[in-house]
């Protein structure tokens, strides 16, 4: 109704089977834009407001990248969107920009899809000269996203995968645990990634007493303080991951609250999938 | 010709019945021979009581006095002199509490619907009349923002577009109307009314844009460096409160805010539309204002068994009387003196099961004149019910402010304005509605918007002559 910004695809990869890759013309963003920030987007008017982080920038060339898993039908959606064609609305930069200036030596834990929202962090770490060493978890080998643009901005690398597809057979949380064990110097984890896996690494570090910072991600509609929807308890206190957030303390982080408030529209989301994927196998093969 | 009755006209209704299961407008308007009937009720008093109690200044008794000579264009350019949003006001206003309440005619009986003529002239006119009033003076080139499109801004828009400024409203959402769009159902506030209305302010000239924060992804720096002489604010009170009891993060609890973003704005009651909103039976809504209503009815629409939960009785209910007796005929329950202390999950899923409440008295009156609800050392009680949604009100939306520390807020994160000239601590830049008053009403956020546009013209026109 009172649309005049064009925000257009430029460009989409296909990061692996069920994650891309877009880099979208948003100049008035991609100007403010900052590592920790998303965004939320519609793609018509039909659809639904999701946030997306903000995985990369450009404000010479006004863009911003996200990147996305396939996972419900929002983002099966938004993936049959191609270069050319724009989203209806895309707001932000929203949520506060990571705090990540004074580090000396951090550790950077990425769960699949969340290694797209730990990149900028490690990315914006290591331009302050953190030393930064990097772990990544996947299912398998051919989930492995953003390898190369990861070991451009961290000291180490180490991939790992549920069922050793790639050589590497474990958890981020035990290579984490051998590091800590190793040597205790680090002064931050930082750790994005599926909640029980960020949940496992905020108990294991609060073992060691490390600083660790987590993004949350939970379900929202506005992103501007407005809906509650992705009120996380932090410490016992109620906060707004849309503006308090997305980063918080992760020892603090009431982790089973928010495990149970994600799986709210489960039900009604599997059976939108469901019918989106039947209707959509229509289309493209009859 | 005088109509003595001492009741209104009574405005037909869809029956309760039918309207329980449809999104569609209650209220459905009087007739030509309706609104004449009622407007013969009007003594046409010399010393205009009504206008008084109006926040705009509507000219209450020269309106009705053209729809009793069945000149209802007439009487749409007079309301629309003041109120830049009639359609919305005849709906929404709690006309009861003002230029109803300051009607002669209820010194003995009902006052005149006022309300209800506003409306009728106003959709007679949306019906009747394509074109826009257009009432703008030749542009001035001068340019004014916006933030936020809420009644207040569109009011305070429309007022500088009117006087020849060049205005542009910014709006975090992606869709104009503030509370009109996302918080007001479409059964009491249709969203083409609201279209229609912010339509016609684009036909005058002002331009809205949609997706900006400001604060986010403009700063208020940056749009006096874009040229704008002048800010005015209105970014509304839009950040839910919830109580502090324990269970508050369970799924199934809501605030009322993102329960009515989730249907009003996104239609998620809508087979369509992809926003999801989850299959209800048994709905605990905490509250009793206008907001705890709508949202009351709307669960009700959605096919739930509704409990509304307040802690005081009936009388102190903030809401509208209509509203409540609307939600009473639509079969909704209320459990007064009653308030939450618990609300209980499922030990696995953390669904919502139970909720648990402790019955209250009233002692005296507090600060807000309304008597104090105390607890009784009754047991408590538990009360079935598989969403609970958070109806006790907002705080001012703390994007702006936080963005820019010269702006000065009080403790609530209200932004201190000078009564009389609504200016901020900030130079050139203005605030009203809301996000200075707190929760209010619609029609107190418009008049902020049309004081801020008077202010925002004098000022500008000041310093012009101060700098020749």
């Amino acid at each position: 109704m009172v649309c005049d910004i064009v925000y257009e695809i430029l460009e989409k990869v296909k990061l692996n089977d069920n994650v891309s890759k877009m880099v979208i013309s948003a100049p008035l963003i991609a100007r403010k834009a900052a590592a920790g920030q998303f965004l939320i987007i519609r793609i018509d008017k039909l659809g639904e407001r999701i946030p997306l982080t903000i995985a990369d920038y450009d404000s010479e060339n006004d863009t911003v990248t996200i990147i996305y898993q396939k996972v419900g039908k929002t983002t099966m959606r938004l993936d049959n969107k191609e270069v050319g064609d724009s989203l209806l609305d895309v707001v932000g930069p929203l949520g506060k920009a990571s705090e990540l200036g004074s580090y000396k030596k951090a550790i950077v834990v990425g769960g699949g899809v969340g290694c797209a929202i730990s990149y900028p962090q490690a990315k914006e770490l290591y331009k302050n000269g953190c030393k930064v060493e990097f772990i990544a978890g996947f299912r398998n080998e051919s989930l492995i996203i953003l390898q190369d643009e990861i070991q451009k901005v961290s000291n180490t690398l180490d991939v790992v995968t549920d069922d050793g597809s790639n050589g590497r057979k474990g958890l981020v949380t035990d290579i984490l645990k051998n590091k800590l064990e190793l040597n205790n110097d680090y002064d931050l984890v930082v750790t994005v990634g599926p909640l029980p896996m960020m949940k496992a690494v905020c108990d294991l570090t609060k073992k060691y007493n490390i600083k660790t910072i987590v993004s949350m991600n939970p379900i929202m509609i506005d992103g501007t303080g407005m809906c509650g929807g992705c009120r996380v308890t932090v410490g016992g206190k109620v906060r707004f991951a849309c503006v308090d957030g997305p980063d918080f303390d992760g020892h603090d982080v009431d982790f089973e609250e928010i495990i149970k408030r994600n799986n709210m529209h489960k039900s009604q989301e599997i059976a939108d999938r469901e019918h989106y994927c039947r209707l959509m196998r229509g289309v493209n093969y009859v | 010709m005088f109509n003595k009755s001492k009741k209104k006209v009574v405005m037909p209704v869809q029956n309760p019945d039918v309207r329980k299961d449809n999104f569609e407008e209650v209220a459905l308007g009087y007739t030509l021979e309706m609104a004449k009937e009622e407007a013969f009720r009007c003594l046409n008093c010399k010393h205009t009581p009504c206008k008084s109690g109006c926040p705009v200044g509507v000219n209450i008794p020269e309106f009705i006095n053209a729809v009793k000579n069945s000149d209802i264009e007439l009487a749409y350019k007079i309301i629309s002199e003041t109120n830049a949003l009639p359609a919305i006001c005849g709906r929404v206003c709690p006309q009861e509490k003002q230029c109803e309440k300051k009607c002669v005619r209820a010194k003995n009986g009902e006052p005149v619907g006022i309300g209800n003529l506003e409306r009728f002239v106003a959709d007679w006119y949306m019906e009747n009349m394509n074109e826009s009033i257009n009432v703008s003076e030749k542009s001035n080139g001068i340019k004014v923002a916006v933030v936020g499109s809420g009644p207040s801004g569109l009011t305070c828009a429309n007022d500088l577009s009117n006087l020849g400024y060049d205005v542009t409203i910014y709006e975090a959402l992606h869709c104009a109307g503030g509370v009109l769009s996302y918080g007001i159902p479409e059964f009491r506030l249709p969203k083409d009314i609201v279209n229609n209305e912010i339509n016609k302010l684009k036909s005058n000239g002002v331009k809205i844009v949609a997706n900006v924060i400001i604060g986010k992804t403009i700063y208020l720096d940056e749009l006096f460096e874009m040229g704008y002489k002048a800010i005015y604010i209105a970014s509304g009170a839009g950040t839910p409160k919830f109580m502090g009891i324990p269970g508050e993060g369970l799924p199934g609890v809501y605030s009322a805010n993102e329960f009515l973003t989730r249907i009003n704005l996104m239609h998620a009651y809508l087979e369509d539309y992809d926003t999801p909103i989850e299959k209800l039976k048994k709905v605990i809504v905490v509250g009793g204002g206008n907001v705890a209503m709508d949202a009351a009815r709307c669960a009700r629409r959605l096919g739930a068994d509704v409990n509304v939960m307040y802690r005081r009785s009936e009388i102190e209910m903030p809401a509208r009387k209509d509203e409540i007796n609307h939600a009473k005929e639509e079969g909704i329950n209320f459990l007064f003196l009653s308030n939450p202390i618990e609300i209980i999950g499922n030990s696995n899923t953390g669904n919502v099961e139970k909720v648990k409440y402790i019955k209250m008295k009233l002692s005296e009156p507090d600060a807000s004149g309304r008597c104090k609800p105390v607890p009784t050392n009754e047991e408590p009680c538990l009360i079935d019910s598989d969403c609970v949604i958070i109806a006790i009100g907002n705080s001012p939306n703390a994007v702006v402010t936080n963005s820019d520390k010269s702006i000065n807020c009080d403790s609530r994160g209200c932004i201190v304005v000078n009564d009389s000239t609504l200016a901020t601590s900030k130079e050139n830049v203005y605030a009203g509605g809301d996000i200075v008053t707190g929760a209010a009403t619609v029609i107190l956020a418009m008049g902020a918007g049309k004081k801020a546009a008077l202010q925002i013209h004098n000022d500008i026109c000041k310093n012009k002559s101060d700098a020749l």
